[in-house]
């Protein structure tokens, strides 16, 4: 298993397109802090617009690495599951387009085991990216704006953490990203199965997390209350909880705390769920098909 | 006469430089507990700033330094006495003579046999009404409390959540009904003070 798996990695990494996602995120992450770097007091300003008139803000503290990571992980973290999509798409499909795949099955290898090696090489892929995310995201910004208390700025609530309290809060954030993120990977594995031409999957992926993603975030009672908690989308920002403190009965914030850590690890359970589903799913059919390609 | 003497008291001070515990608690706020020194310089200058990290200090709290209250020309009225902590007190109040003055109204609850500022209740232009309360121990004779209450009006937070993406864990929310949702506090515990050693006009930049 373990040289099946090295074997799918030197497939996936000798590709070009691989390091489009490294490239797009280091990208998107250098534009992003540069323009807090300028401006980052205009966007705090729109953000403490709600407590600007009571309170004396200190922006120039608020604006600190801490801050900029969990600023940049809200924006990406919606726009990189379409990158994950774009390599756990192909592992399958691209093979089957090329015509290796049939060659692929006649190895003395079970199909389970061929699949399980594509899978976890996805999911590695996933896991560099994320580990590739975090220097970029946490310690560069870290490097350029500095490290303070983190101000989290909710629907109802301001939030903040003390500096000593923030760096295994976003430790455990990245480890449940890498979960969110491998079921979708796990979505588009399963879709590249059916497919003889990664486009297919990839699209499909992709427009399966932006539907479920719409619904997820749409505060529409008829959904809300029935579709809602079942979709993996709706779990795949749980990350988020691990910033969220509990308060003492004078309203004061816990530090080392987590508001509500069994919601985390119930969405963390589905999420699990969801993976092993579309993985077990994505063997079975393997197993049962006839590859003509 | 009883006004005299209680501003003749806090003119004693000059400056100091105090180190304490605040504690915020506002309905929209969670924040942590915080190590602050406060800086104080006469006439009224004063800075609170956290030791490790970052705090949110309302508007009007350059009123606790009590001198704020007293500086200028005011109209005072015999409010007759009343009850603080459980201490009889005699009730002031100032109307400010400048029209220009933030200051609308302030009433003060005075202990009469010491001289001390019990409680504050100001209104003001900019910020609306605030109360400071003060519980007086090891620097009465300074007319310096070991804990000062500052109360505060606050206006509604809410952001859209369009734009926070805030995660949903299933639990409802209950929306408060006690009116806590409109008043903030904040509470600092002094530990020491260090009083008239001189303080440079660059802390309070």
């Amino acid at each position: 298993m373990w040289k099946l798996l090295q074997i799918e990695l030197f497939k996936i990494f000798k590709r070009p397109r691989t390091y489009i996602s490294f490239g797009a995120i280091a990208a998107m992450i250098l534009i992003i802090q540069l323009g807090l770097k300028f401006d980052g007091k205009s966007y705090l300003q729109l953000l403490m617009s709600g407590i600007s008139d009571s309170f004396y803000v200190p922006y120039e503290m608020i604006l600190n690495g801490y801050l900029v990571a969990f600023v940049i992980l809200n924006t990406l973290l919606i726009q990189v599951p379409l990158l994950i999509a774009l390599v756990a798409g192909d592992v399958v499909a691209g093979e089957a387009n090329m015509g290796t795949l049939r060659l692929l099955v006649t190895k003395p290898i079970s199909r389970a085991e061929l699949m399980l090696a594509k899978f976890f090489a996805s999911v590695l892929y996933t896991v560099l990216l994320l580990i590739w995310m975090a220097i970029l995201a946490l310690f560069l910004s870290m490097l350029f704006f500095g490290t303070n208390d983190m101000l989290i700025v909710r629907n109802d609530v301001m939030e903040q953490i003390g500096r000593n309290d923030v760096l295994w809060r976003y430790i455990a954030a990245f480890g449940y990203a890498s979960v969110a993120l491998s079921t979708v990977a796990a979505l588009a594995f399963l879709l590249s199965v059916f497919a003889e031409n990664s486009i297919g999957p990839i699209v499909a992926t992709i427009s399966i997390v932006v539907v479920l993603t719409i619904l997820s975030e749409m505060k529409i009672p008829l959904y809300d209350n029935t579709v809602k908690p079942y979709l993996f989308t709706s779990h795949m920002l749980a990350w988020k909880g691990f910033f969220y403190s509990k308060a003492n009965s004078n309203g004061q914030a816990i530090s080392g705390s987590v508001e509500n850590l069994p919601a985390i690890l119930r969405s963390l359970g589905i999420l699990l769920t969801y993976m092993a589903g579309f993985v077990t799913a994505a063997v079975v059919v393997f197993r049962k098909k006839d590859i003509l390609s | 006469m009883l006004l005299q003497k209680t501003k003749g008291k806090l003119d004693k001070i000059n400056d100091y430089k105090a180190t304490g515990i605040m504690k915020t608690d506002v309905s929209f706020l969670k924040v942590p507990e915080a190590n602050v020194t406060v800086y104080y310089k006469k006439p009224d200058n004063l800075k609170i700033k956290n030791n490790k990290g970052i705090s949110l200090v309302p508007k009007g709290a350059v009123s606790i330094s009590l001198t704020d209250l007293l500086k200028g020309n005011y109209t005072v009225i015999d409010a007759g006495s009343s009850t603080v902590q459980n201490n009889q007190v005699k009730v002031l109040k100032l109307l400010p003579v400048e029209e220009s003055s933030n200051i609308i109204l302030s009433t003060l609850y005075i202990e009469e046999s010491k001289f001390l500022i019990i409680k504050a209740i100001t209104t003001t232009k900019d910020n609306g009404t605030y109360e400071v309360e003060m519980t007086y121990g090891k620097y009465i004779s300074y007319a310096l409390p070991d804990k000062v209450v500052f109360t505060f009006n606050t206006k509604d937070y809410k952001l859209p959540e369009g734009v926070t993406f805030d995660y949903d864990d299933g639990t409802k929310k209950q929306t408060e009904n006690t009116g806590k949702n409109n008043k903030g506090k904040v509470e600092i515990d002094y530990s020491s003070y260090v009083i008239n050693n001189g303080l440079p006009d660059s802390i309070f930049k």
